[in-house]
């Protein structure tokens, strides 16, 4: 069964209490977002998405989008939730109060984003897909075009795409070929067809702003010859209503896997009329302006998607009874125990929360840096927080959704063969967590990313903001306490981060295939470090809430006992990934391509 | 004219309550706590009533602990323009909020008082009817419709045998049923707006009432845990234990 409801405390404890010294000082331009407001978002957003997003979850999975000459219909109950998420302002959370946004702190717009993704992830892509056109938009795009479709997109009124991929090119969009040829007055004729395209099509919306990228005739090959052009599907008219049809079109939706109830959609552009978004052939850096925050979405994804499989997973154990408890039987007037008496059973629920509680710390800490970067006052701080924002996202990401996806994927292993009867509920999130590590960049293409561009970037500029952090921490909490456990091992599986990256720098800079052989198994390293970091002042932190008598002992209790295991079941995985790394490309490049 | 709408903060109807170890009480540590339903319902009320233009101002109104801001807060979220918390941590029984409220309405005046008809904490059900009679107004209770008419409000009540309507002389009495609206969610921008909304707090002592309990709980425990039923053959075998068990 899908049982969700949103973990409020630990949201709390991430937002309010493990990271006030994370090291970016006060935000002042943050100050009204006081813990009374923030509370009451989060609880209104909590109520929002369990009650009117959760249960068009499994409805929306059965039924799917449908297609009828060129109209897409979203399952029942879809329109209706999301007029009613658009007129709550919860399409606006994070926007600029400039275009009519709510300008909320992405700490918190990120644990709400995380709340839909938990509820129904499908629905969360149509405001999410807008939201990066918002910025985009936003960032590049003239006067005139921001004030025809900021207002409309950041209330929800119209919906947005963003019409990257091609048959022939995804990951590599250099082989682009939708073209865009200038009309005379200033606007292009854009003609291509485009694949795979989230809500390009669909019912929710009286229109859709697509942005496109595509060539201008004499453009240079490769990516340096993209531009991007905002196309919308019906011209808006001088009052701002949807005009005459653009010669855009979707022959077809994808039937696929998972996130069923998001239209991915082909679509077709005929001699539509376009506008230039930004400088000519600059389209590429246009779209990677917006892309760390869309990375760092679907990061947040494989999160909300790995916490509903925990909470369905935990409701189950307690309700299956099966077998005895290896210890004698424990609730001996029942037929069997409940299977969470198991250690089998335990270590795959262990494990997911402790994936879902590092994780959220984790993103935590990199939204904060969002604020940092946009809002804090002292330049050296907003270059600080950019890096780290730069340097975290690849990780994010990919980290985020792998370990989503194996949380998903161990919610259906604890619900036997019941996990794969589509009534339980548990085998869609494995199927719409999937998508996660594929879109947006591959999760490949993020590890790729991180030791390609993040680790030389500025002679290793950007590690420094993860790096100081970490090593300062290590010494100033070394010493015989009840931390060292903790602290000796973080520092052990730091040093298994610094000596990979120097390999990885070294060899590398030798041979760019060692690098490409070793980028997965080191943004994972990577990944569980930090994760590693955030238990560890999780831990302390909750000594000392405890040690001072704080009311909520159970919580921090549990939050020490979820660490501990952390720390010894699952960081230990980081000297298998640092011995990989250190092998190199050479066995893994042995076979000739025709050996295969 | 303005309305006043008391709400409690109560444990989450979601919430599965637990007895304190000691029977003294019913352990509210670490538990989720939100509006009384009963009460977000009449918050609703209100504010159709003024959507609709038959009411100009909302007092939202809670006698409790400095967290039932928290509930306040919700109610301006909703819609409600300002709120007052009497301000007290002593457990406050129906008669004394009723007296305590009957001091607020002196001092706001509203034409309208809408309240839940009960708490599902304690579910006493007694406060509208107390309040109706120290003020000497008069009362529709179990509201499943309310009609605003000049000086004068038609309630449709739900009794045991049907539908009942009365009409009453303003200022009235409301006491809310479930089936009265579908309390709606608080937009975002409202949720910001409540914040800057005036909250005013007070003690009992302002107004001067005297919330000394009048009733001793004795002990609380858990309800006896159901048994597990029987399934009988047919008909007759079901009258046979109904009438063996003496229920028919
Ligand atoms: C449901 C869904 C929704 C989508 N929504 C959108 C959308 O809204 N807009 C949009 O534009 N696109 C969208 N996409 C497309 C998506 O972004 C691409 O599928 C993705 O970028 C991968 O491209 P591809 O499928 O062509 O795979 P390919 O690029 O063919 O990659 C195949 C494999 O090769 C690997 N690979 C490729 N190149 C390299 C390299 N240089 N080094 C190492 N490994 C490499 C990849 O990691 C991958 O494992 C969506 C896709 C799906 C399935
Ligand atoms: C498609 C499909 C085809 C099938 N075909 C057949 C068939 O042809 N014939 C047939 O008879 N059955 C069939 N089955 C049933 C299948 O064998 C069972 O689903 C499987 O044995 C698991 O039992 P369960 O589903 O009751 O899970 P449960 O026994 O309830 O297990 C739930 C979870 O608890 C764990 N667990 C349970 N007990 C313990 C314990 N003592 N210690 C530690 N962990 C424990 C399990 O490992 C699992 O993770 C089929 C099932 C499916 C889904």
């Amino acid at each position: 069964m899908q049982v969700y409801e949103a973990p409020l405390r630990d949201m709390r404890f991430v937002l309010e209490e493990l990271w006030h010294d994370d090291g970016f000082g006060n935000i002042p331009a943050l100050e009204e977002f006081d813990s009374d407001l923030m509370n009451a978002v989060l609880e209104q957003a909590a109520k929002f998405s369990q009650e009117v997003l959760l249960p068009l979850n499994r409805s929306g999975d059965e039924e799917g989008c449908q297609h009828e000459n060129g109209v897409v219909r979203t399952p029942a109950g879809f329109k209706e939730a999301y007029q009613q998420f658009t007129q709550d302002g919860w399409a606006a959370l994070s926007s600029d109060p400039e275009w009519g946004g709510q300008g909320l702190p992405e700490r918190l717009s990120k644990l709400v984003e995380e709340m839909t993704c938990s509820t129904n992830l499908s629905f969360g892509m149509y405001p999410g897909l807008t939201h990066g056109g918002v910025g985009a938009i936003a960032k590049h795009a003239t006067d005139d075009l921001k004030n025809t479709y900021l207002p409309k997109m950041v209330s929800g009124e119209w919906s947005g795409t963003m019409c990257l991929t091609e048959p022939h090119c995804g990951t590599d969009l250099g082989l682009l070929r939708t073209r865009a040829v200038p009309a005379g007055d200033g606007t292009y004729k854009v003609s291509g067809s485009k694949i795979f395209i989230s809500a390009g099509e669909h019912d929710l919306t009286d229109n859709i702003i697509h942005l496109v990228l595509a060539r201008l005739p004499d453009a240079p090959e490769g990516v340096k010859g993209i531009s991007l052009f905002v196309v919308p599907k019906f011209i808006p008219r001088d009052d701002g209503t949807p005009g005459p049809s653009n010669g855009v079109s979707c022959p077809a939706i994808e039937h696929k896997m998972g996130i069923k109830a998001s239209a991915t959609c082909q679509m077709l552009f005929e001699e539509s009329t376009g506008w230039l978004v930004g400088e000519p052939n600059k389209g590429m850096a246009a779209m990677f302006t917006m892309m760390n925050n869309a990375r760092l979405g679907v990061g947040i994804q494989g999160l909300g998607i790995g916490e509903a499989a925990y909470q369905s997973a935990v409701w189950y154990a307690k309700d299956r009874v099966q077998g005895r408890s290896l210890a004698g039987p424990k609730y001996p007037d029942q037929p069997a125990d409940p299977i969470i008496v198991h250690p089998d059973v335990r270590r795959m629920l262990m494990t997911m929360r402790a994936n879902n509680e590092g994780c959220r710390a984790l993103g935590a800490w990199v939204a904060r840096a969002l604020d940092a970067e946009r809002h804090a006052d002292d330049p050296e701080v907003r270059q600080r927080a950019e890096d780290f924002v730069a340097l975290m996202t690849p990780i994010v990401k990919a980290l985020f959704t792998d370990l989503g996806h194996e949380n998903a994927n161990l919610a259906i292993q604890i619900y036997g063969g019941h996990g794969y009867i589509r009534e339980s509920g548990v085998e869609q999130y494995a199927r719409d967590a999937r998508i996660a590590m594929l879109y947006e960049g591959t999760n490949g293409i993020q590890a790729l990313d991180l030791v390609g561009r993040k680790l030389g970037a500025h002679l290793g500029r950007y590690l420094k903001s993860f790096f100081h952090p970490v090593s300062e921490f290590i010494e100033a909490n070394k010493g015989d306490g009840p931390m060292k456990p903790m602290i000796d091992g973080l520092e052990k599986a730091f040093g298994a981060l610094q000596l990979s990256t120097a390999t990885i720098a070294q060899k590398g800079m030798a041979d760019p295939e060692e690098a490409g052989a070793a980028a997965t198994e080191y943004l994972r390293l990577f990944g569980l470090v930090a994760m590693g970091y955030c238990f560890a002042r999780s831990t302390l932190l909750s000594g000392m809430k405890l040690a001072f008598g704080a009311e909520d002992k159970a919580f921090y209790n549990a939050k020490i006992k979820t660490a501990t295991f952390y720390f010894e079941r699952i960081l230990p995985q980081v000297s298998a990934h640092f011995l990989a790394i250190k092998a190199g490309k050479k066995s893994m490049m042995a076979l000739a391509d025709d050996a295969f | 004219m303005k309305a006043l709408v008391p709400v409690k903060r109560v444990i989450d109807y979601n919430v599965k309550p637990r007895v304190k170890a000691d029977g003294s009480g019913v352990d509210l540590s670490n538990v989720k706590m939100s509006m009384n339903p009963f009460d977000e319902i009449a918050v609703e009320e209100a504010i159709r009533l003024k959507e609709a233009g038959k009411v100009e101002e909302i007092i939202a109104v809670s006698v409790g602990p400095a967290k039932a801001q928290e509930t306040l807060r919700t109610a301006l979220a909703m819609g409600a323009d300002s709120a007052i918390l009497v301000e007290t941590d002593e457990e406050v029984e129906p008669l004394a909020v009723a007296k305590i409220l009957k001091a607020v309405a002196a001092e706001v005046e509203p034409g309208l008082v809408i309240l839940g008809k009960q708490a599902i904490d304690d579910d006493s059900n007694q406060t509208g009817q107390m309040l109706a009679a120290l003020m000497d107004l008069p009362q529709g209770t179990f509201a499943s419709k309310v009609e605003v008419d000049g000086d004068s409000v038609s309630v449709t009540r739900e009794v045991d045998g049907g539908l009942e309507t009365v009409k009453l002389s303003l200022p009235a009495i409301v006491t809310t049923d479930l089936r009265l609206n579908e309390p709606r969610y608080a937009s975002l921008p409202n949720i910001m707006k409540a914040k800057k909304k005036p909250l005013e707090t007070k003690t009992p002592a302002d107004y001067g009432v005297d919330i000394t309990p009048r009733l001793k709980t004795t002990n609380v425990s858990e309800p006896p845990v159901r048994q597990a039923g029987v399934k009988v053959a047919d008909v007759d075998e079901l009258v046979a234990k109904l009438k063996a068990m003496g229920v028919a």
